[in-house]
């Protein structure tokens, strides 16, 4: 099972699970203390590494030893975290109590390991799902760290939803290039720019980010979602451009695409050694062709590839195929029909680490049915 | 003791149902066993039921639990390492300050041991505790039948350690994952389960290797048979049982597949004076199996609930208590033969 793309459960009944990273200091255990004291009624298991930081009763808090060890199945990248097996077991004997697990890790971890446990332990998959990577960064700090620490830039690049938090300690400029940094390795994350961890509940739970029947576009999400007023986009576009240039550190120009709005001043940066590449299909792919080559690349590259997804047209298949992989490991089904009037496309999205980015281009366009 | 000897007491077919007491545990049952001709379920939300009485042992609740018949061994999330006799009389063993305990076993002569993440404690039975700290985090514990030894099962291997000897532990090495451990009841073999869907053994003292795999999940129930003859395992949608009678173990030897069925085994507990195994699948689901003759009999039918979690013989095989994850339990009194 080093890969597979296996068919979705429907997530009804298994306990949410979110992962809290973040480089230590950034401002992960007050987001997570903002979490469990918010008046939401619910019930957390809370998995952490250090006790005493977190001031609350009445929760299930259980100290982990982050150990991660290699699975023995010939998957030189399912690394997954024992002692999460172990404490999931255990919490899964005392159903009832809670209604969602939260999972902190240590500033230097990475998360991959976290997440892969969900995806190649049986029993904690049968249980458990998958809800996002949450990444609190601090917004004076996240730049140094990205030079000098890659725990720091695989958390980014990783991450469903960015906290970009202590914003208040920042310049707008500062900010503005510290986005642009962000938004060069991960364009697709949600990203919210707080002070002292302060985000709605809704915006770090409840994400579904590894639910298959959500992954309904994969646009980048700046263009999407974002705290400024942004109306009237045109999404036929490829806003995607950055990242085919190599003029590092080059702040583009948005005029030409005509939105209507500058975003916020973002900056578009290119990242040395990690990387997002979107390629798009403007039609239908060879399902057994593109399962063949998704497979052979992640076997091969896996490695270094941290997320991934997609959502494809199979020629003579009414409905879509959509999957999302974390390294290795890759989930796929059909999902709903294409409407009406949609326009059957193929679109891949990937973030990883010196992506080659001519080799996985052409290896999908030759996909084309 | 009830004839499982003559045929007819386990034709197909068969049903016992008749025969189990319901015991509404209302949490799920972490342990069945009986202390003496008591009998006791561990419950996941910190209590003891001993015979018709609940007391409160762990301030959290039960995480794992062992008995050699006279005490059961609780650790709990509160850290705590408690041991409890039939009268409900419990003593401290050990208290971890809030860490979860991972694993404990009970041996002879008074002696216990737990871990908790990378420390593995054992304690004589004067009360003295030696402390091992290992790379890994131990996962399973169990003691040498005879002696003061430990095995404790984890990442890369299980250790073999002597509390009261100076040489540092003797590490049976297999890549992967080791869960839960085992010592054949002769001592020679020991037999992990691992999170690689598979058992692995050693002979000793050779250390010859022996896998075990073709199991869709994790074996993580095992249990001898009274003669030693035979181990008998959860994982898969039957009971596989491996034969141990001859000098090489079950190399080279196909598993006896016991109560087929299209569920999955959750729990097996071979009866302690019969070559009868018993069977908890995943929804609940109980039977009863002869090894002579592959007949089988019915202990609790088809439920809608959840998976057996705890299966106990008394000491005379008589009778047969169990609990489920959704806090059911029975206790099945067998026949008297004729």
């Amino acid at each position: 099972m080093s890969q597979s793309v296996s068919s979705a459960e429907p997530a009804s009944g298994k306990i949410p699970v979110t992962v809290l990273t973040g480089y230590l200091g950034a401002g992960k255990t007050t987001l997570l203390n903002r979490i469990l004291t918010e008046p939401h009624g619910k019930k957390f298991a809370v998995i952490v590494n250090e006790f005493g930081e977190i001031g609350i009763d009445n929760e299930l808090v259980v100290g982990a030893d982050e150990e991660v060890f290699e699975m023995n199945n010939g998957c030189i990248c399912c690394n997954v975290r024992g002692d999460l097996i172990r404490i999931i077991e255990g919490l899964m004997k005392r159903k009832g109590k809670f209604d969602a697990i939260i999972v902190e890790t240590t500033g230097l971890a990475d998360p991959a390991p976290v997440a892969q446990t969900f995806f190649v332990d049986q029993d904690v998959q049968e249980k458990t799902r998958l809800d996002a990577v949450v990444t609190v960064a601090d917004a004076k700090w996240l730049l140094a760290r990205l030079k000098d620490a890659p725990e720091a830039k695989n958390q980014i690049a990783f991450a469903d939803v960015i906290i970009l938090n202590k914003i208040d300690l920042v310049t707008k400029d500062e900010l503005a290039e510290v986005e642009g940094r962000i938004r060069a390795i991960n364009p697709y994350a949600t990203l919210h720019k707080t002070t002292r961890s302060a985000v709605p509940l809704d915006a770090v739970l409840g994400r579904g980010a590894f639910d298959l029947d959500r992954i309904l576009e994969l646009e980048p999400a700046f263009l999407e979602v974002d705290e400024h007023d942004h109306h009237a986009h045109d999404h036929g576009h490829d806003h995607h451009h950055g990242h085919d240039h190599h003029d590092h550190g080059h702040a583009h120009d948005h005029g030409k695409h005509d939105h209507g709005h500058a975003h916020g001043g973002l900056k578009h940066y290119h990242d040395e050694d990690m990387q997002s590449l979107s390629v798009v299909i403007p039609g239908d792919v060879d399902g057994e062709k593109f399962m063949t080559w998704v497979n052979d690349l992640m076997q091969r590259d896996g490695a270094d590839i941290l997320r991934s997804k997609g959502i494809l047209a199979f020629k003579d298949e009414p409905k879509r195929f959509v999957f999302q992989g974390v390294h290795m490991i890759l989930d796929g089904d059909l999902q709903r029909d294409w409407k009406a009037g949609e326009q059957r496309q193929s679109k891949i999205v990937f973030i990883g680490k010196n992506l080659k980015e001519d080799e996985i281009r052409q290896g999908f366009l030759a996909c084309a049915a | 003791m009830p004839d499982l000897k003559t045929p007819d007491a386990l034709q197909g077919g068969a049903s016992l149902t008749g025969n189990v007491t319901a015991i509404e545990a209302g949490e799920h049952v972490i342990s069945a066993v009986f202390l003496g001709e008591t009998p006791l379920l561990a419950l996941a939300d910190g209590a003891l039921r001993i015979g018709d009485e609940t007391i409160a042992c762990h301030k959290g609740g039960i995480l794992v639990a062992a008995s050699d018949g006279k005490r059961i061994l609780t650790g709990g999330d509160d850290g705590r390492v408690i041991a409890t006799d039939a009268s409900g009389r419990s003593e401290v063993m050990g208290d971890e300050q809030n860490r979860w305990i991972d694993a404990v076993a009970l041996g002879p002569d008074g002696t216990c041991a737990w871990s908790t993440g990378k420390s593995v404690k054992a304690r004589d039975g004067k009360g003295v505790i030696k402390t091992l700290a290992t790379k890994s985090s131990t996962q399973g514990l169990a003691f040498r039948p005879k002696g003061y030894q430990l095995a404790a099962a984890q990442n890369g291997g299980a250790l073999i350690w002597m509390p009261n000897a100076l040489a540092a532990p003797d590490l049976l090495e297999w890549k992967g994952s080791h869960l839960d451990v085992v010592w054949s009841p002769d001592a020679r073999y020991v037999i992990t389960s691992m999170q690689e869907n598979q058992l692995h053994g050693w002979r000793l003292p050779e250390k010859a290797h022996m896998r075990m795999s073709g199991y869709p999940t994790k074996p993580r129930s095992m249990s001898w048979s009274m003669d030693g003859n035979w181990l008998a395992t959860s994982g898969a949608e039957a009971a596989i049982v491996w034969p141990f009678a001859s000098k090489d173990g079950p190399m080279g030897k196909a598993p006896r597949e016991c109560g087929v069925r299209n569920r999955r085994v959750s729990q097996v507990a071979f009866h302690p004076k019969a070559l009868v195994l018993a069977i908890g699948y995943e929804d609940g689901f109980i039977l009863l199996v002869r090894l002579t003759d592959a007949s089988e009999i019915l202990v609790r039918g088809q439920t809608r609930g959840e998976a057996v979690t705890a299966l106990g013989w008394d000491r005379s095989g008589s009778r047969l208590l169990f609990g489920t994850a959704d806090g059911a339990a029975g206790l099945l009194t067998l026949p008297v033969g004729r």
